[in-house]
């Protein structure tokens, strides 16, 4: 009984904090709310008896991946408030969106409905985090390999690709470009452009 | 708790999400609702992990947060790259290839 409860509970902010970070205008607000999404995912993971994967859940979601979206945010604020131009496309959007996500709830619902998964009983001891490890670096060693030039690759693609515009600024040296990077020059950016 | 209910939680996160993808303009609110499915199949790969009595799942659930957070880093780059010469972070604007 107190499982349950405990559980609709942290389904219940788990789904709302998920509604609110797709439904709110501000997109602080929407970082902050998947946030609390990712924070209770960790809930679920304890409850999934994964103690290890909850407190990387914390470290890396809430930590890294939150603050480097905040900081995406920051550095790229201005236009969406100061020229009133809404973050949803309401008419357009929702009609296109609604029928899509139905049938992809109608999906989920019938394929959980028509497979028996009451079966299934949960382990009664849950795993030591010393396994998880020595399956990474016996079992899966090869996708662990790969998962690191795949990391080392999006960290020198992403510096690449933030990077490419300073250069060639700096190589042109043209005063239009000068005065498009100046904030507030919506014209001259139109032209750049 | 059933397998059944954190599945259907994990589902109905996804369908968030999944209408977060397609009403966002903005590049970074699509981010988010990215997060947002990568974060129900994790869910999907624990409970399973859990109830299948494996420990793969659980390994699984590593590797894909670690391709998310490269998602992330290259998402953003983009996004920062977007603003740079848009002003903007809209994703209409992104249409330098469209014919």
């Amino acid at each position: 009984m107190m499982e349950r409860l405990f559980f609709g509970a942290v389904a219940t902010v788990l789904i709302f904090s998920a509604l609110m970070a797709v439904g709110t205008r501000n997109l602080v607000r929407a970082v902050l709310w998947l946030g609390l999404t990712l924070a209770t995912t960790s809930m679920f993971y304890i409850m999934l008896h994964a103690p290890f994967l909850a407190t990387l859940q914390l470290i890396l979601y809430t930590g890294g991946v939150l603050s480097l979206m905040l900081f995406g945010v920051m550095l790229t604020r201005r236009s969406t408030e100061q020229h009133g131009v809404e973050v949803h496309n309401e008419s357009n959007g929702q009609r296109r969106a609604l029928p899509i996500v139905a049938v992809a709830v109608g999906l989920i619902v019938t394929a959980v409905g028509r497979t028996d998964l009451s079966t299934a009983t949960p382990a009664a001891v849950s795993p030591e985090t010393r396994e998880i490890g020595q399956r990474i670096l016996g079992t899966h060693l090869l996708a662990f390999e790969v998962l690191s030039v795949l990391l080392l690759a999006a960290m020198v693609g992403a510096i690449v690709i933030a990077r490419r515009k300073d250069a060639s600024l700096e190589g042109k040296d043209d005063p239009r470009d000068r005065a498009a990077a100046l904030p507030g020059s919506r014209l001259s950016s139109e032209r750049e452009t | 708790m059933g397998l059944e209910s954190y599945v259907l939680i994990a589902g109905f996160l996804f369908c968030v999400g999944l209408y977060g993808i397609l009403t966002r303009r903005n590049a970074i609110g699509v981010l988010v609702s990215v997060e947002l499915l990568v974060n129900a199949a994790n869910i999907n790969l624990a409970a399973f992990a859990h109830f299948g009595r494996g420990l793969d799942g659980q390994v699984f659930v590593l590797f894909t947060t670690a391709l998310t957070v490269a998602e992330v880093v290259v998402g953003l780059a983009l996004v920062i790259l977007l603003f740079r010469r848009r002003k903007d972070i809209l994703l209409d604007l992104a249409n330098g290839l469209k014919g």
